[in-house]
């Protein structure tokens, strides 16, 4: 792990040692297309943040940065401050305390909601670990709760492929929390849910942002809404407009890439 | 998942793996005994059968290996033949060297082969060999190391579904093409044989072949309980997860190429006390061991028995053997049809394989049963290549 400090890019009023996650300057390029192009951003601790853009703005390209799943071309990515995340695998960032939710819910479909459960929570992740530690009381408790949290206490021993999909969903967001993670990225989590289920989702969301930071990403612009969040509007790779929803909403350049469409 | 008890418990969880290890042990007792009796007794169970049904069980143990792999953590090898044919060779060149002086050149330092090729000397990596326990040892570890080093570079690069078949594929045939080889010292094409004996015993005498069928039995057991141990902990519910949905495992925090290098490293092990066994019972092992349609052929066995289920893989494996036997000796021209007919059958009509099946149907009779310990089988829709 390598823990320099990139001291030289660091704005004044954006101290890096106060922030949650860190991107400076981060660009990656597929076959000669600029999925992120100088992209800045950065997330203080307990924030919970809306990142929304129209189709290829590289969203998910900036998820996929910041867990490690590809290496961007240029540019400083830091975690916490001291950690550089482009020297890490998935599973190292991981167990760092980054979580992430996909945008089609996958959940491990042939085992039980528990299983599922079980195999996020918070605990060793090596193969010996695995063969020979069992599920402590204290474990056991913090399942029980999870299953609370996430409204599928009835349904712990049903295959998780059983599930209605907006059970899936909070199926997933209940296999986060029990990574304990700091920083939570979710990407839409109210695609494909009825009205009813995205409120849900959204107060459930608003409830995790009190103990961490989340980062949202999503189309649903009533849902954006119902965060109450910071929105920041990529587009083309790099930050178009970041503020409250209001005032992305009136921002030209938002309007004509965005949300005039 | 947060289950008490021993391991014991654990393994007589499992209805279908209880029977399996039951009858193993039985079989390991009774066949002996059935065998000694006089031959004109009704319950006499004539040589010919010990020995097959004694290679049967090896072959099993081989399917079991594929099937911890393969059901359960979603790699499909189609090269396991290669690490059962090296704990094959492993004793084999054990066996070769009890021969001693009873060889047709009668040379006491070199084996048959090497004499007819003009050697002077025995290769160095033929040293250790005289001893049954360094031979036993390396049927276990080399099949092991081999699968260490592949594993390691094939998971680290994350090949994974046809692409990972493929390079098995390539394993073996390497294999198959360097032992064909005089040069290399393992026989060439004749491989090694005219065993005579295994711990001063006999290799055609009836006590030896009846102990090395319990041998095999006892193996396939004790290699069911390591399987069904391994699956059932927290370790198997990770590989169930690699199988399903690998990246998003990873996002969890598990290091998957970890998991797969150790399933992988075992189930070679397992494959190469398969071979170890075999060997002895039928005399002789060559290269073509390492064909690779022999290594389809075992991905059939567990196809057939229930991919996932870990005794289905062993009970496949004897019934398509028992097949294989019966359709080569009543229909010789027409055996690879009724294989590829059995093939095509299973995947339409048996996706889940007889013991999946089996297992659904006793869900539905006894659905308590069912409910305390969820299936594991993986979803027929699940391909390969996920």
């Amino acid at each position: 792990m390598n823990m320099h400090q990139p001291g030289a890019h660091i704005a004044p009023d954006r101290g890096l040692a106060q922030t949650i996650l860190y991107l400076d300057d981060v660009s990656v390029s597929f076959d000669g297309f600029r999925a992120l192009n100088k992209l800045s951003f950065y997330l203080l601790p307990g924030e919970l943040r809306a990142i929304i853009g129209p189709n290829g703005a590289g969203k998910t390209t900036m998820m996929d940065v910041i867990t490690g799943k590809t290496r961007p071309d240029s540019g400083q990515v830091y975690f916490g401050g001291k950690v550089d995340l482009t020297r890490l695998d998935e599973a190292a960032i991981a167990n760092l305390g980054i979580g992430r939710k996909f945008q089609k819910p996958t959940v491990f479909e042939t085992q039980t909601v528990d299983d599922n459960l079980r195999l996020a929570l918070r605990d060793k992740r090596g193969v010996y670990a695995a063969l020979f530690s069992r599920t402590s009381a204290s474990q056991a408790a913090r399942l029980d709760e999870l299953l609370t949290t996430i409204g599928l206490a009835d349904q712990r021993d049903i295959l998780a492929g059983l599930l209605s999909h907006g059970q899936k969903q909070w199926l997933e967001i209940g296999m986060l929390l029990a990574q304990e993670p700091q920083l939570l990225l979710v990407d839409e989590p109210a695609a494909g849910m009825t009205d009813a289920e995205t409120e849900a989702t959204a107060t459930m969301l608003r409830a995790i942002a009190k103990d961490r930071s989340v980062v949202v990403v999503e189309h649903d612009m009533e849902f954006v809404r119902a965060l109450e969040a910071k929105v920041t509007v990529l587009h083309e790779g790099s930050v178009l407009a970041e503020g409250s929803m209001e005032h992305v909403q009136t921002h030209p350049r938002v309007i004509e890439v965005y949300l005039g469409r | 998942m947060r289950r008490t008890g021993s391991l014991f418990f654990s393994t007589l969880g499992d209805t279908g793996g209880t029977i399996l290890v039951a009858l193993l042990l039985a079989a390991a007792v009774l066949v002996p005994v059935l065998n000694a009796l006089p031959t004109d007794s009704a319950l006499h169970i004539p040589n010919y059968l010990v020995s097959l049904f004694g290679k049967y069980l090896c072959f099993a143990l081989l399917a079991l290996s594929v099937d911890l792999i393969w059901g359960f953590a979603g790699i499909l090898s189609l090269g396991h033949g290669a690490f059962f044919a090296l704990g094959g060779y492993a004793m084999g060149m054990h066996l070769m060297r009890e021969i001693g002086t009873r060889g047709v050149y009668g040379n006491a330092t070199l084996p048959d082969f090497m004499v007819f090729l003009n050697w002077k000397e025995l290769p160095w990596y033929w040293y250790g060999f005289d001893s049954f326990a360094f031979a036993a040892l390396m049927a276990i570890l080399v099949p092991g190391a081999l699968a260490f080093v592949f594993g390691w570079f094939a998971f680290r690069s994350r090949v994974t579904g046809v692409y990972l078949s493929i390079i098995t594929q390539a394993l073996t045939f390497a294999l198959m093409l360097a032992f064909f080889r005089n040069d290399f010292g393992f026989g060439g094409n004749n491989g090694l044989t005219d065993f005579k004996d295994l711990l001063g015993f006999n290799l055609q005498a009836k006590n030896t072949r009846a102990s090395l069928f319990a041998a095999s039995a006892i193996a396939l057991a004790l290699g069911y309980i390591l399987c069904r141990f391994l699956v059932s902990s927290r370790f198997g519910r990770v590989l169930i997860a690699v199988r399903d949905a690998e990246s998003r495992t990873r996002f969890l925090g598990y290091r998957v190429e970890h998991y797969k290098l150790f399933a992988f490293v075992i189930s070679a092990m397992l494959a190469g006390i398969a071979g170890a066994l075999y060997v002895p019972q039928v005399g002789i092992i060559n290269p073509r061991e390492f064909a690779p349609a022999n290594s389809i052929e075992v991905v059939i066995w567990v196809a057939v028995g229930g991919r996932g289920t870990l005794w289905g893989a062993a009970l496949g494996a004897v019934l398509v053997n028992y097949g294989k036997t019966y359709f080569t000796g009543a229909l010789p021209d027409m055996w690879l049809y009724v294989l590829g007919a059995l093939f095509i059958f299973v995947t339409l009509f048996l996706p889940k394989g007889v013991g999946g099946t089996a297992k659904e149907w006793l869900g539905k009779l006894w659905p308590t049963a069912r409910a305390a310990k969820p299936p594991l089988s993986p979803s027929p829709q699940a391909g390969v290549a996920e």
